[in-house]
């Protein structure tokens, strides 16, 4: 692995509070300096010219479905990580409903292998239930040492009050975050999207903002009667200001709550739905205006932790199918930096290093994913190189994603990846 | 100028960088939804029901001489098949008729494979119904074949709400072309299992945009508040919410009486007996609140539970000229689906 020197660009560290220009060198897949421009001097280095473009902490997205093992129609660990990579990801945690379900260490430890031929890191996320059916923990302790790093049963929320508890309790014992996808599915039966006029015109019955927020209210109560255990709960894909509200209010009650927002919660309202487009199909729903707008907030007044994607890739016959049977989800991997530069950062005024933060620093950090969302030096090389102000039109074409849904397809978004490097090796470099 | 209302944007403030909407390839003589109608393809359909109703069978046989149309069914009906099937043989066309029972859809073939197929097979209209919410636009879009909405799930039932304006005009004796202002000072009242009802939001959609007020009645589960916010935006009528069946009555010229929809509940479990106490239409509470109203009924009815047979059959009735209006207007939607070559200014507009 041939070292390599950065030069002339702009630094962007949020773990460091640095922004300013600095070069950098890789050697060994790990970062081996940072210093004031001109300043390293490494003989034999590959040296990439980073004029004009912020080069920053590789992102991390805590929240992607990889669809492996078992269904390598929609995604394979090596395409999602492909499209990672040129979305400007180092890091993913792949969520567990594959099939069969991540909840054993031999399932972890066979994502983890090399023959599978990841992009760039991958840190599985395990079932905190076995098969996530919401009755029996699986065991954290083994899935932890196989390299898990965090439990949840995404998809199929944790209802039962009992399993919850004791699922926040042994996951804190082994040291691991629980992620709960609130959805209280008893208010949900047959719904495709969110509840209000726009579905009842459509005719689709609708997902009230009460089944997240419920449910989310009530994992909050659950974490504090464990608040000795000092478990650490994790809400996925917030959507509705009540929910929001709800994490917020935990932690001013001294409770560790962590929530993130996928960027089409905050670029997207249910009016996208259309005539029945599938690809604004998704769970959580795109939700009213007055939703999108509290996730806008909450990401700038920092009640947001992190942009996760929820990245779901479907083959196209399957979105190719009346709205009700569609199945649920997006791709994200691709889109995320632009949409978040574009809306955050050039609509809403929002500092670079922030962007930059809640798409690396912060989620590397929510889920402890130690040395990832940092360049200090001895940390792994993984790097993002990316032109803040380029505006390009994002193809779904040009995905190296296996699917194609997604609902920006011909959108102009603003801020595209020039190279991404994952521990020291270049893992995607930009045509023209 | 086309009557589409104004799409909201999906995020306001991100509207520069979302593109032009994609070409779509719905076919422009689809009828999907009474939205898609202007007030003026609204008229033409009813003058158009009106002219190939007086003409002679003979005529009448060679306008869609050997066409070919297939009825597409993944749910029951009496009335929408038969009379779509009849209009569509009385121009002279030639229907199949597929339904799940009986096709490879119980194989588990996609709606956009069974379309494909039907179209491979020369059809050059489908008429759908489906119950499935927007199943019309899967197959408009997979097959640009021209698509007749003969009811989508909960959604809509564009033809049912033709052929109803058209009975509402005849029974008001309305002659003349339609306009914002026809239905002025004329009240509907829909009353029963509204929020499982695509022709009361075909209706709620339709009749406001020529003046009409339409209340909407029956209890919360069946009528949720947010039913009162999908007045079209060109509306020049209203719609509003009366719990009240009484007092809902007392102000109608029209009274749709619907069934409830035992398939679609879902779990839901209503009180029949309280039910009809409260919202059963019978010949007292008509003589009583509105003996003057017109009633009329989509069908099927459940006689005895929204409706008693003496109403049903009694001489407010205008259920069987529904039912007979429903050939005339469907012979105009898939004479207008098949027999004109539209007008470059109409076609892309969906």
């Amino acid at each position: 692995m041939k070292p390599i020197l950065i030069r002339n660009g702009h630094f962007i560290d949020p773990s460091a509070a640095i922004d300013a220009p600095r070069d950098l060198l890789l050697n060994e897949g790990k970062v081996a300096a940072v210093d004031k421009p001109g300043r390293i001097k490494y003989a034999g280095a590959e040296v990439i010219d980073a004029k004009g473009l912020v080069f920053a902490p590789g992102l991390v997205d805590i929240h992607v479905h990889l669809r492996d093992p078992g269904q390598g129609y929609k995604e394979t660990i090596a395409t999602g990580t492909a499209a990672a990579a040129a979305g400007g990801f180092t890091s993913v945690c792949a969520m567990p409903n594959t099939v069969p379900v991540n909840d054993s260490p031999e399932i972890t430890r066979w994502m983890l292998s090399p023959e599978r031929n990841a992009a760039i890191r991958v840190f599985p996320i395990g079932a905190a239930t076995r098969g996530s059916m919401g009755e029996a923990l699986t065991e954290y302790g083994s899935l932890h040492a196989a390299g898990v790093v965090a439990v949840t049963d995404d998809g199929k929320p944790i209802l039962g009050d009992r399993i919850m508890r004791e699922a926040l309790i042994a996951a804190a014992r082994a040291g691991l975050p629980v992620i709960q996808h609130a959805e209280d599915t008893r208010l949900t039966g047959g719904s495709s999207m969110n509840a209000g006029p726009v579905a009842f015109r459509l005719g689709l019955r609708g997902m009230p903002v009460e089944a997240e927020s419920s449910l989310v209210e009530r994992d909050i109560r659950l974490l504090a009667e464990v608040r000795d255990a000092r478990a650490h709960l994790h809400i996925a894909h917030l959507s509705t200001k009540a929910a929001l509200d709800a994490v917020r209010k935990a932690r001013r009650n001294g409770l560790r709550v962590t929530c993130e927002v996928a960027p089409h919660h905050f670029v997207l309202n249910e009016e996208a739905v259309g005539d029945y487009d599938t690809h604004a199909k998704m769970n959580p729903p795109l939700r009213a205006e007055v939703d999108r707008e509290a996730m806008i907030e909450g990401i700038l007044d920092g009640s947001v932790d992190a942009i996760a994607t929820d990245h779901a890739p479907h083959a196209a016959h399957e979105k190719e199918q009346e709205f009700e049977r569609a199945p649920n989800g997006i791709t994200g991997l691709e889109s995320a930096l632009g949409l978040a530069i574009a809306v955050l950062h050039a609509r809403h005024g929002m500092p670079l290093n922030r962007v930059v933060s809640l798409l690396s620093t912060q989620p590397a950090s929510v889920l402890g994913l130690k040395g990832r969302g940092t360049l200090a030096v001895g940390s792994p090389a993984d790097v993002v190189l990316f032109d803040p102000a380029k505006k390009w039109v994002f193809r779904a074409a040009a995905s190296r994603s296996r699917s194609r849904n997604t609902p920006f397809d011909g959108w102009t978004l603003q801020g595209r990846v020039h190279t991404t490097i994952s521990e020291g090796r270049v893992v995607f470099q930009a045509g023209n | 100028m086309p009557a589409k209302k104004k799409a909201p944007s999906a995020a306001p403030r991100s509207n520069a960088i979302a593109p032009q909407a994609a070409e779509s390839r719905i076919h422009p003589a689809s009828m999907l939804s009474v939205t898609q109608l202007s007030l003026s393809d609204v008229q033409q359909i009813l003058k158009l029901a009106g002219e190939i109703e007086r003409e002679p069978p003979a005529r009448r046989d060679q306008r869609l001489f050997k066409r070919r149309v297939a009825l597409l069914f993944y749910e029951s009906s009496t009335r929408t098949r038969t009379s779509f099937e009849i209009a569509a043989k009385a121009m002279g066309a030639d229907t199949t008729l597929v339904s799940d029972k009986s096709s490879s859809i119980e194989k588990g073939e996609s709606l956009k494979d069974t379309g494909l197929t039907l179209r491979a097979l020369g059809a050059e209209c489908i008429i759908l119904r489906s119950p499935y919410s927007g199943a019309p636009w899967v197959l408009a879009q997979s097959t640009g074949l021209p698509i007749l909405n003969a009811g989508d799930g909960m959604h809509e039932h564009p033809s049912q709400a033709l052929l109803d304006l058209r009975t509402i005009l005849q029974r008001l004796k309305k002659s003349g072309p339609i306009t914002p202002s026809t239905l002025k000072g004329v009240t509907l009242t829909i009353c029963g299992d509204i929020y499982h009802s695509r022709v009361a939001r075909s209706n709620a959609l339709l009749l406001p945009r020529f003046g009409a007020r339409v209340i909407l009645c029956g209890p919360p589960p069946l009528l949720p508040e947010t039913a009162a916010q999908i007045t079209p935006n060109d509306a020049t009528g209203s719609i509003e919410i009366e719990r009240d069946f009484n007092r809902a009555l007392e102000q109608s010229n029209l009274v749709m009486m619907l069934r409830i929809q035992a398939e679609r509940l879902s779990g839901l479990a209503l009180d029949l007996e309280e039910y009809k106490a409260r919202y059963q239409a019978n010949a007292e509470r008509i003589a009583q609140y509105a003996p003057k109203a017109v009633i009329m009924h989509p069908g099927p009815m459940i006689r005895g539970l929204e409706i008693t047979s003496e109403l049903a059959d009694g001489h407010q009735s205008a259920i069987e000229q529904q039912v007979q209006n429903g050939v005339a207007v469907r012979m105009a939607l898939v004479y207008r689906a098949l027999g004109r070559v539209l007008s470059a200014s109409k076609a892309g507009r969906y």
